[in-house]
């Protein structure tokens, strides 16, 4: 299946609009855009604890038009695992219709607390697409540091004052860990980039054993910047080489999308009230730093991408 | 009719792992602890061997092991694991989510202390901490019992009248470990008795549902007040389902196990392998010439409440043993439930609470009638409930 154009997408929504996320969240574009892309498969959805939980399924209410599934915060791979495996003997045994699993979790629930979770499901290679959304922080407790917020971020549990400029570490490379399972697919995405993000979601859910994506998701209220300007943010992510589009199949790393015009990281930070403090003078090397690991990151995925090519 | 038996040797966990290879199970989560770990063996034994239709899961942590079996159920299926003592600790807060979703779950648990300091042998300090978690609770004897329960819990479990998780608890070392004699179905009976499971409510394609959702003040009371009334069923359909049993089997099964009850005047209850111990201690007591019977409590959630206070409602002095120390309370879980239950009856007789047995320690039938003979003692100091004591312990 090819996604030529917005207006030809499927008009299916698996997600409802009555739900409670915020003005410019987001999330519903990874939700739909993804169960656009596969809206020809019987798809079971596995959430973990986070914003899209709690915005979608406040009882007795549910946006959900598919079966979903909430348990917990860090246990969204077992979970998945369990279904599969379950539903895979209950469909060849003609007892139950088959369906595939689609994991929907935040940072927090996957770098984090569900990282265990996650690695287990991938080393044992259970048939599922886990999709991973990034708003780099835990947002849905009201913006507090996790492994996937970026360096020099505020946060409410990384401070940006006189003595420490908000988040000292660096983003985890959540793409090399799961790259590291040896699973067949990994990819990167942003909701700014639909096509590109949908062609991997159908891969993912079409590889047989697991499938990874992790997809950037802009949040007004963590990021603070103006909520009409989310998908321009992803863009500005992606533009900027701070979140590049990648895919990892079957270990080969590909380049999905080279920004035509890049654009600085100071520009995307600007927009953004979470890096305010970095344009006080006194804090100009911050952005600078910034900077470099993003282009040595860039150049070390450029890299990666010729040894894939050559072999 | 009852059917034709074979009788084998076999320590608990092997006999668990027989009953679960025999019903039907569509999955199996397994992760290793002490004294467990022979069930998880001995399944996968039989998976490789070609005895076991389950998919079986070798999960990365127990915390994982209860969250595959609850998507596993929640997907339609029969589903299994074990654990014990820091296991079921890491599965904390996963057990109220398998009791909350209504899953049918079946665990074994080879009861174990709880570390700090570590230890592997038999105390109730890990089921008795998640005695709370809506799951109900079942505690065996003997390798028998921990083959028959075993079975039997997946017919209770999946009733949609009940539709909650059992943990059978059978102690560690002393049932896991021991190997006695049994009788044990034809394959094809308990597969009659236990066909595989038609869930009623499950992730299904066709008729989209949302299972976990967020349930705020304005109904997450209704959410706990139905899963009151599922456990409190159990009360009638344990009985039911403990007979039907009965007539394929020939063995009997009640919620409690009253021995010499009839006419005592003293009575010993406890739960597990040392309801044994205490039977022999009555028997010896009896002897001479005391009006001694012992009860065992073999389901302990729900509490069989009624048939607790009418096997104790006529006697005068009470020995409750507990083999966990409920931490700055005034007794142990076991006293806790039976205490109530007699206030203002018989003019209220003597209940004393005995904290035995801890991190394996031996309990002897001797140990019981030194704790019978403290009991007494209370009774003629016209000390109605004093507060729990330690059974042989160095002070």
């Amino acid at each position: 299946m090819s996604f030529t154009s917005l207006k030809n997408l499927p008009l299916k929504e698996s997600l409802a609009p009555g739900h409670r996320l915020c003005d410019g969240c987001g999330i519903p574009h990874v939700v739909r855009y993804a169960l656009k892309a596969v809206d020809d498969h019987s798809v079971v959805i596995v959430n973990a604890t986070g914003c899209l939980e709690v915005c979608t399924t406040p009882y007795p209410y549910t946006s959900w038009r598919v079966p979903y599934v909430h348990t917990l915060f860090g246990n969204t791979g077992a979970v998945a695992s369990g279904i599969v495996e379950t539903i895979e003997k209950l469909s060849s045994e003609k007892r139950s219709q088959y369906f595939d699993v689609i994991v929907f979790a935040g940072d927090g629930g996957t770098f984090d607390i569900g990282l265990q979770a996650l690695s287990g499901a991938l080393e044992r290679g259970h048939d599922f697409l886990y999709i991973c959304y990034d708003n780099e922080a835990y947002m849905n407790t009201g913006n507090q540091r996790s492994s996937a917020t970026p360096m020099y971020s505020r946060t409410t549990t990384s401070y940006a004052g006189k003595a420490i400029p908000g988040k000292l570490e660096r983003k985890k490379d959540i793409i090399g860990i799961v790259v590291a399972h040896g699973i067949k697919y990994a990819a990167t995405a942003s909701i700014s980039h639909w096509r590109d993000y949908m062609t991997k979601v159908r891969k993912g859910v079409e590889v047989k054993g697991p499938a990874f994506i992790h997809v950037l998701q802009p949040c007004q209220t963590g990021w603070r910047y103006d909520p009409a300007l989310t998908i321009k943010m992803a863009k500005m992510a992606v533009d900027a080489n701070v979140f590049p589009l990648i895919e990892v199949e079957k270990g080969k790393y590909k380049i999905t999308y080279r920004p035509p015009k890049k654009i600085l990281v100071a520009d995307y930070l600007k927009p953004q009230r979470r890096f305010a403090h970095l344009f006080l003078p006194e804090n100009d090397h911050l952005i600078r730093q910034i900077q470099q690991y993003v282009d040595q990151n860039w150049e070390r995925l450029n890299k990666l991408e010729k040894f894939s090519e050559t072999g | 009719m009852i059917m034709k038996q074979k009788s084998v040797a076999l320590v608990g966990d092997q006999a668990v792992a027989h009953a679960v290879r025999q019903s039907n199970v569509d999955l199996i989560a397994a992760y290793p602890i002490t004294p467990q770990t022979i069930i998880v063996e001995t399944l996968n034994e039989f998976l490789s061997n070609g005895e076991l239709s389950a998919r079986y899961i070798n999960v990365e942590s127990e915390h994982s092991a209860l969250s595959a079996v609850i998507g596993g159920s929640l997907a339609g299926g029969r589903t299994f694991t074990a654990t014990a003592s820091q296991g079921l600790g890491l599965m904390q807060e996963v057990l109220y989510v398998a009791s909350g979703l209504r899953c049918p779950i079946i665990m074994a648990v080879t009861t174990r202390a709880m570390s700090a300091p570590i230890n592997i042998h038999a105390d109730h300090s890990d089921v008795m901490g998640s005695r709370d978690a809506g799951w109900m609770q079942i505690f065996c004897e003997n390798v028998q019992e921990a083959y028959d329960l075993t079975l039997m819990a997946f017919r209770l479990a999946e009733r949609d009248d009940v539709l909650l998780p059992i943990m059978v608890n059978l102690d560690g070392f002393l049932i896991s470990h021991t190997m006695e004699d049994l009788k044990i179905l034809e394959d094809s009976v308990v597969s009659e008795y236990l066909p595989p499971r038609v869930a009623s409510l499950k992730l299904d394609p066709e008729r989209p549902m949302t299972f976990g959702s967020f349930a705020l003040p304005d109904y997450y009371t209704e959410f706990k007040r139905q899963q009151v009334e599922g456990i409190e069923n159990a009360l009638r359909a344990a009985p039911e389902e403990w007979k039907r049993f009965e007539a394929l089997s020939g063995r009997k099964y009640t919620v409690t196990r009253p021995h010499f009850m009839d006419g005592a005047e003293i009575a010993l209850v406890s739960m597990g392998t040392s309801a044994g111990t205490a039977r022999y201690a009555a028997s010896k007591m009896r002897e001479d010439g005391l009006k001694v019977g012992a009860l065992s409590v073999r389901l302990f959630r729900p509490f069989p409440s009624e048939e607790v206070k009418k096997a104790l409602v006529n006697v005068n002095v009470i020995v409750v043993m507990d083999r966990t120390v409920s931490f700055g309370a005034y007794g142990g879980p076991l006293f806790n439930e039976i205490t109530p239950l007699l206030y203002g009856t018989n003019d209220s007789p003597t209940i004393a609470n005995f904290i035995y047995g801890l991190g394996g320690r031996d309990v002897t039938w001797r140990m019981m009638v030194d704790a019978t003979e403290i009991a007494l003692k209370k009774k003629k100091t016209g000390e109605k409930i004093p507060k729990a004591q330690f059974l042989g312990v160095r002070e």
